[in-house]
């Protein structure tokens, strides 16, 4: 199953890639990766996306908290919650096609941000699977980059992932 | 408040932190600190001739005494070398705090001269690592690395120091912390009482039980309280190879190490168990065999400081997670209490029943009844270990390589008390007994230390015979003399139809009396069964000596039970080379 794990960990050089390192040591895969520092500038919240069954997220889990660099850890996808990822998408746009681009754009909320004569860059903001779908959507365009923010979440309600 | 440089802070906060002993090496960016070292440190600093020493040696030390082990490596190359020994602390837990020098703030990242990335490349093999950014922190940083290294799950930690921040003209304000709060860790003080009060049910109801008792019960200091409980109750306890000494080696109701090369009892017992109570223990594959296969009809028990350890290879049924000695302390409460109420638990007629099983396995096939041995001339590497066993009345600190003699040992030595078993089980690495042995007679000058090893194993960190001399360690090595790569030539005797791919040296041996004598130690040969008990002797009659024992051993002996892999299960092992069950 596809889970969100996001964690508050210390602001501090290297923590980084133990967290990272732990994943190529231990075989897991990370299919998306987030991180930034939050309102505490001596906190960073990172949030990755992977999959596995629920034995190897709860060994993933255990060993994530057992670093000393991270502080606070969820598995928002324990529950209910919001996630969110960005992209920027850069495509050809000329002639008919043009019209067509704009109108699959508004139907999934997107803004085109940046605009030539040849060419839309699309920002579509969403679920990873509201943004695999408009890639989809955009099969008959040509394509000539995607960039993809990765995954950040947060749970629904009172629930806070905090110090 | 006190001025000092940065090389004077890390050597008072060494000496505020109690350290013993500094296990280490030389070199440009860690002068400072030896400066520091030499001119005011009341610590005696260890000189060993190779890095990897000075870690197997802090580890030797931590081992025994259960205090972290402190190594000084310069960077670059210093760094490196201390790698394996890391390795080898972290897979065994074993609390050690490594300073390693770094090349100038300046020069970081530039490829500078003898630069390397510790943290990077010890990330993997450390319990937690720290850069050290300005020379005031360097208090806190060391208290950290102590607090994390020695507590919950101990492990090496390794602070990297760049060369700048010990510059001895630059002072600051010297303050060592009693005590440090880190938000982030913060390992569990005591078991969950709901479950064990859960697993004590569980214990008691059991007809066919075995506690199984890992390293994680000497780590814990908790021997006392297994052995209280298993006596309690007359449950039989089988130790990991992590684990000898974490119940009395020679009590009846020890069935020994289970494992690949464990007791047919113990595996047998495993394996036919309903209820096992795992202390301190991790499954590791080396005890399990397949772990589709493992313990069928057992209920499993888990106690572990650590989380990660628990379900990570076999299903815990109810994992408590704590430091073994106060959750067994709580579960010794527990079972007196449900005892109080119902006086018949343990079930007597069942457990009375399962002894009579594990005294059958016992008299079947177990170890001391000498048949293992076959028909040979020459000396059988478990009459040597009996004989150190009797010279040293079963009461010496043993340290091991790697390879047959390390299991020999394990095996035919039983260990009475903790802490006196010392080998590297997690990581297996050849070259550990030597360095090992000398950390260990630091801290015990007055008890016997000995190091079993290999032809093979001693020459990894041979030139340590240097440092013996220097420090005048007056440690035995028994050289279980085999003139091969023993455990890997039994290897390819089971599954290579006897292909020796080298595991053996043709001649280039060398006259390791000869060796150890330039050395100034005293050698001495065996080739005669009946010279070895009073070889033995005269060894450890020289109490201010090293004394090196060659004894040549039938190079064709294997170590026997061993599991039968692949798909196997506990139960599944040959019982010597044509012998299975
Ligand atoms: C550093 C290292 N390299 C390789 C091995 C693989 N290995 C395990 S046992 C062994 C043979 C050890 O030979 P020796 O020390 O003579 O002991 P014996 O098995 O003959 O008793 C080897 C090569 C290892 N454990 N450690
Ligand atoms: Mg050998």
């Amino acid at each position: 199953m596809r889970r969100i794990i996001s964690m508050l960990m210390e602001n501090e050089p290297g923590a980084l890639s133990r967290v990272i390192g732990l994943f190529s040591q231990r075989g897991y895969n990370i299919e998306t990766l987030n991180v930034a520092p939050t309102d505490d500038p001596t906190l960073s919240r990172l949030t990755l996306t992977t999959v596995g069954s629920d034995l190897r997220i709860e060994q993933l889990t255990k060993q994530l908290n057992k670093l000393v660099d991270v502080v606070k850890l969820a598995d928002l996808t324990e529950g209910a919650h919001i996630e969110r990822d960005m992209m920027l998408i850069k495509v050809r746009a000329s002639g008919a096609a043009r019209h067509e681009i704009k109108r699959t754009t508004d139907i999934f909320r997107g803004q085109i941000v940046d605009v030539g004569p040849n060419i839309y860059t699309i920002q579509i903001i969403g679920t990873s699977e509201k943004l695999d779908a408009f890639v989809a959507a955009m099969s008959d365009v040509d394509i000539l980059e995607v960039v993809r923010s990765g995954v950040a979440g947060i749970s629904r309600g009172e629930k806070v992932l905090s110090l | 408040m006190e001025l000092l440089s940065g090389g004077e802070m890390i050597a008072r906060a060494l000496e505020d932190e109690g350290v013993e002993y500094i296990f280490g090496y030389p070199g440009g960016a860690v002068l400072h600190i030896y400066d520091a070292l030499f001119k005011d440190c009341k610590i005696p600093h260890i000189l060993v001739r190779h890095e990897q020493a000075a870690t197997h040696a802090a580890d030797g030390y931590a081992r025994a005494t259960g205090k972290p082990g402190v190594v000084l490596v310069t960077s670059g190359p210093g760094a490196t070398n201390a790698i394996t020994g890391i390795a080898t602390a972290y897979m065994d837990s074993i609390p050690m705090v490594v300073l390693a020098g770094q090349v100038q703030s300046h020069l970081i990242g530039e490829d500078a001269f003898q630069e390397t990335d510790m943290i990077g490349i010890s990330r993997p093999i450390v319990k937690h690592s720290f850069m050290v950014k300005r020379t005031e922190d360097l208090p806190i940083m060391i208290k950290k690395a102590f607090r994390i290294a020695s507590s919950g799950r101990p492990g090496p930690v390794v602070i990297d120091i760049p060369k700048d921040l010990t510059r001895p003209d630059a002072k600051y304000e010297y303050h060592y912390p009693e005590t440090v709060k880190m938000r982030s860790y913060a390992p569990a003080q005591r078991g969950h009482t709901g479950q064990i009060k859960k697993a004590t049910k569980l214990l008691l109801a059991a007809k066919r039980p075995i506690i199984y008792a890992g390293g994680g019960v000497l780590l814990g200091d908790a021997s006392e309280q297994l052995t209280q409980l298993a006596r309690e109750l007359n449950y039989p306890v089988t130790k990991t190879l992590m684990g000898l000494g974490a119940y009395p080696g020679t009590d009846r109701q020890c069935l020994g190490m289970l494992g690949m090369h464990g007791f047919y009892e113990a595996n047998m017992a495993m394996h036919n168990s309903d209820c096992i109570l795992a202390v301190g223990a991790r499954f590791d594959d080396r005890v399990t065999n397949t772990v589709g296969k493992f313990c069928p009809g057992a209920k499993v028990i888990h106690i572990d400081i650590d989380p990660a350890s628990i379900s990570k290879i076999v299903m815990a049924d109810i994992p408590i997670v704590g430091p073994v000695q106060s959750v067994l302390t709580e579960m010794l409460a527990q079972i007196a209490s449900l005892r109080e109420k119902d006086s018949s638990l343990p079930d007597k007629p069942a457990l009375e029943h399962w002894w009579q099983q594990i005294e059958e396995w016992r008299a079947a096939h177990g170890l001391f009844t000498g048949r293992r041995y076959g028909e040979s001339d020459m000396i059988m590497p478990q009459q040597v270990i009996q004989s150190l066993y009797r010279a040293t009345k079963g009461d010496a600190y043993i340290t091991s390589d790697v390879g047959q003699h390390q299991m020999f040992a394990a095996q035919y030595y039983p260990f009475d008390k903790p802490r006196r078993w010392i080998n590297s089980g997690g990581l297996g690495t050849m070259g550990f007994g030597l360095p090992a042995a000398m950390g260990v007679k630091l801290a015990f000058p007055d008890m016997d230390v000995a190091c079993v090893t290999g032809e093979g194993s001693i020459q990894m960190n041979i030139q340590e015979l240097s440092t013996c001399t220097q420090y005048d360690s007056a440690i035995k090595i028994i050289n279980l003399r085999n003139n091969n790569l023993g455990m890997v030539t039994q290897w390819q005797d089971m599954q290579y139809e006897g292909r020796y791919a080298m595991s053996t040296y043709e001649d280039s041996l060398p006259d390791f009396v000869k060796l150890v004598e330039a050395y100034g130690h005293v050698g001495i040969q065996v080739t005669n069964l009946a010279d070895l008990d009073g070889a033995m002797d005269e060894a450890f009659a020289m109490k201010d000596k090293l004394v090196f024992l060659d004894v040549i051993i039938d190079p064709t002996e294997h170590v026997y039970p061993m599991h039968i892999a692949p798909n196997g299960a506990m139960k599944d092992m040959w019982l010597s080379k044509n012998e299975r069950t």
